[in-house]
């Protein structure tokens, strides 16, 4: 294999209001390889990509692509310069079809007209050309994920790009479309592409890459053979201390079921059933994991139960007793804890102080009340006292909750949910975003959750998280539970099968 | 029979008369929110569009050049949207409602300015018939056959649909979100104007305060109705003409006057609040596009 550099970025420099994303970041990529940029959400790789591909502009700092100079103003200059990216949200229009999609912007003309017939069959060509099987004629609101990802890469073909940039791809798929992914991206390379891979995953580093850069806070930290290192290095490196990735866990057995549910069923926004017909329990001690793609109706069923949206049909009981279709409030007061997966949403309001956020849900409660409304002395030693326990990171108790990191508002959450002493804990998504320490943070206390006799409700697209923490995982897929399999007999395979609908005798 | 023959032969002809200001605001209404732009000016910029006709025939003596300063002035106030909303990112409602109340002080105040008595303005050349219709019908129809073409046929009409769907998606393969988009508005705002000469020198030869009376929210109406496709949004508008034609011979039919006067805006409900079919507008429709938005 010849090398020769087909990117090189030198001394970038990109700051943003309050923040300092790219600092003098140097970076080199060889022709027919796959590089990545491995760090933590946060740590400046998209915003470099970002730069890369046109649609930010550095402050400092010159990009060479094959040896020229290059000055990438905007995603046509890009284009022009081979470079394509696959985006983390695929930038795809949904009422289109995907061959509609792959040839906006550069269009194939008849007269005036658009060639939609051309278009097609180029599409078709390409697909069978890289062996990315998609459908030309499809709308994209009909076609599954992997599919739509793979309209992705097309685009970034179609124009002829022979460097592409996957900005996290491996997010919104199962691990058997992971797999796949992983051999569309050696095909690619061996058909002449050079690969950058944007990740925060250890495995998809050591699985996929040749050479992996990674990023710390805005600064490149090491680029190293990715033969030559190990999980725990890079893990080391990116998050800059060693890190504990395993989650220690007691053995733990009880059948007093906590939270019963039964027969649920609930809509969408749109109106259309999303959750159809889920049965489960979640005992005391235990902590039950659901896992799935985005979107298979796990986000109906924990507003159902948590009263944030109405169910057509089912009961839900807490203890014995019936919650079925309670208002938030009258379930919060009954036992349950939720760390909602929108943090910024649900979880808190961000322009209040971290003391009003931290009695939020408990506002009525007369601890925090004076003669005449809320004592205001009270709530403050209140919130002094969780963000003392819980170890958020904050110059005090009166800054808003905007100002804080994601790692250091979902701690505040979590204080605020388990402080309540709740019987059942819901958390959806409670790591999303965030950073390796707080991830740590957040499990321990989950575990120390369940090591209490609380049960909890985990729902995570993160699979791993869901083998390491769940005593037993249920799986969902297009609005139902497929199985629910007890954690020690869980593979990845097996869960990946049933993540994509299939069942596991019939794999057998 | 005979006398439903010639209730028929009233009924056509003013179905056709009635929808033919409402196809131009429509198809305008249909361009600006296919880009991702809400158009509720559309009424004071039909507004504007009459009051110029009227103005520039005066002045010349032409209704053509009546018809091109309506165009003209039409074009700007829809630069005007355009500019505030897409340039300054403004609330788009609130924008277009402004638009409406200056158009019509705007319109009174040059009124008396110009003709030195309010209400309406003398008498100006206007457009002769040709045949059964004045020359804005058939523009209307042959207009909704191109914009039918340009937006679903043609690469713009794609990017155009595409801008107004996924700005992003557009960004990112390079296709110029906020050009199109000034394009698309200001499309909208020549195509009001037209709409609003057909009232002044087409239906008529003058304008009158409130002349307009609401038919830029009616051709909203019939965009939704019509589910942002110029041609169910043209069968939309002939569809309220029709309620409107009902009036003329509403003498002969055994229903209260009072129902018949009411139904566009009955129908115009009922469209609006989704009755006939669930249509979905452009996912982007509204919002301002942000560049590198994180």
């Amino acid at each position: 294999m010849k090398l020769s550099t087909v990117i090189e970025m030198k001394g970038i420099s990109k700051s943003f209001p309050g923040i300092k994303a790219n600092d003098d970041i140097n970076l080199s990529v060889e022709k027919g390889e796959i590089h990545v940029l491995l760090g933590e959400n946060g740590a400046g790789k998209s915003t470099l990509m970002n730069i890369l591909y046109g649609l930010y502009q550095p402050d400092e700092g010159q990009i060479f692509i094959k040896g020229k100079a290059a000055r990438i103003s905007n995603p046509n200059v890009a284009i022009s310069l081979g470079i394509g990216m696959v985006h983390q949200h695929f930038m795809l229009v949904e009422p289109f079809t995907v061959a509609e999609n792959i040839v906006l912007g550069s269009e194939p003309k008849k007269g005036t007209s658009l060639d939609l017939d051309k278009a097609i069959k180029d599409v078709e060509e390409l697909s069978k050309k890289y062996e990315l099987k998609v459908d030309a004629k499809s709308l994209i609101s009909d076609i599954s994920v992997g599919m739509q990802q793979r309209v992705e890469i097309l685009k970034t073909l179609y124009r002829g790009a022979d460097i592409l940039i996957f900005d996290e791809p491996t997010a919104v798929l199962t691990p058997q479309e992971i797999e796949e992914l992983g051999v569309i991206m050696e095909s690619l390379v061996s058909q002449g592409k050079t690969i950058i891979l944007i990740t925060h995953k250890l495995k998809e580093v050591m699985a996929m890459s040749d050479r992996v850069t990674i990023i710390r806070r805005g600064k490149v930290i090491d680029t190293l053979n990715t033969k030559e290192t190990d999980i725990d290095e890079l893990a080391e490196k990116m998050v800059g201390r060693k890190v504990n990735l395993h989650v220690e866990k007691l053995e733990k057995a009880s059948d007093t079921p906590v939270l019963e549910v039964k027969g649920l069923k609930a809509l969408d926004s749109r109106g259309l059933e999303a959750v159809k017909g889920v049965d489960f329990e979640v005992r005391s001690g235990e902590i039950l994991g659901i896992a799935g793609v985005d979107g298979n109706g796990q986000t109906q069923l924990i507003q159902a139960i948590t009263g944030l949206q109405k169910l057509t049909a089912g009961e839900v009981l807490l203890n014995g007793k019936e919650i079925t279709g309670l208002p938030p409030k009258d379930v919060i007061d009954s036992g349950v804890g939720h760390i909602p997966e929108d943090r910024h949403k649900r979880g808190l309001i961000l322009n209040y102080t971290l003391a009003e956020n931290s009695i939020l849900g408990s506002h009525k409660n007369k601890k925090f009340k004076s003669k005449f409304g809320l004592s205001y002395p009270k709530i403050r030693e209140h919130a002094r006292r969780l963000i003392k326990e819980f170890d958020v990171r904050t110059p005090n108790e009166n800054v808003e909750a905007r100002s804080l990191s994601g790692g250091n508002q979902q701690k505040l959450i979590i204080a605020r949910e388990v402080d309540r002493d709740p019987s059942l804990c819901i958390a959806a998504q409670p790591t999303r975003g965030l950073d390796v320490g707080a991830i740590e943070f957040v499990h321990k206390r989950l575990v120390e959750l369940r090591d209490s006799g609380k049960a909890v409700l985990l729902v995570s697209l993160e699979l791993d998280e869901i083998m390491s923490l769940s005593d037993r995982i249920a799986v969902m897929y297009d609005g139902k539970i497929v199985d629910i399999v007890d954690a020690k007999d869980a593979t990845e395979k097996k869960l990946g099968i049933l993540m994509a609908g299939g069942s596991i005798q019939a794999e057998k | 029979m005979e006398g439903f023959l010639l209730i028929l032969s009233i009924i056509v002809p003013a179905t056709i008369r009635s929808a033919t200001p409402l196809m131009f605001a429509a198809l305008g209404g249909n361009f600006s929110e296919r880009s991702g732009v809400v158009n509720i000016g559309l009424d004071g910029i039909m507004t504007v569009g009459a009051f110029s006709a009227v103005f520039f025939s005066y002045k010349t003596g032409s209704p053509w050049m009546g018809l091109l300063g309506a165009m003209v002035a039409g074009g700007l106030f829809g630069l005007l949207l355009a500019f505030l909303s897409i340039r300054f990112k403004a609330n788009q409602v609130i924008v277009g409602t402004a638009i409406n109340i200056l158009a019509a002080s705007l319109t009174t105040f040059l009124l008396v300015a110009i003709w030195g008595k309010p209400g309406q303005t003398n008498s100006v050349s206007a457009f002769q018939n040709w045949g059964p219709f004045n020359i804005f019908t058939y523009l209307a129809f042959v207009l909704v056959g191109v914009s039918y073409y340009v937006m679903f046929k043609t690469p713009f009409g794609l990017r155009l649909r595409a801008v107004g769907e996924h700005p992003k998606a557009a960004d990112t393969l390079g296709v110029n979100v906020q050009l199109t988009r000034y394009l698309c508005v200001i499309l909208s705002g020549v195509l009001g104007g037209i709409g609003g000469a057909s009232l002044s020198i087409g239906s008529m030869n003058l304008f009158k305060e409130g002349m307009v009376a609401g038919r830029g929210f009616i051709a909203l109406a019939a965009l939704i109705f019509g589910k942002w496709n110029p041609i169910g949004t043209a069968g939309a508008c002939l569809f309220f003409g029709f309620a409107v034609a009902l009036e003329i011979v509403s003498n002969k039919l055994p229903i209260p006057r009072e129902f018949i006067f009411a139904m566009p805006y009955i129908l115009t409900m009922l469209a609006v609040s989704g009755f006939i079919g669930k249509a979905v507008a452009p996912a982007a429709s509204g919002i301002p596009y942000e560049k590198g938005e994180r």
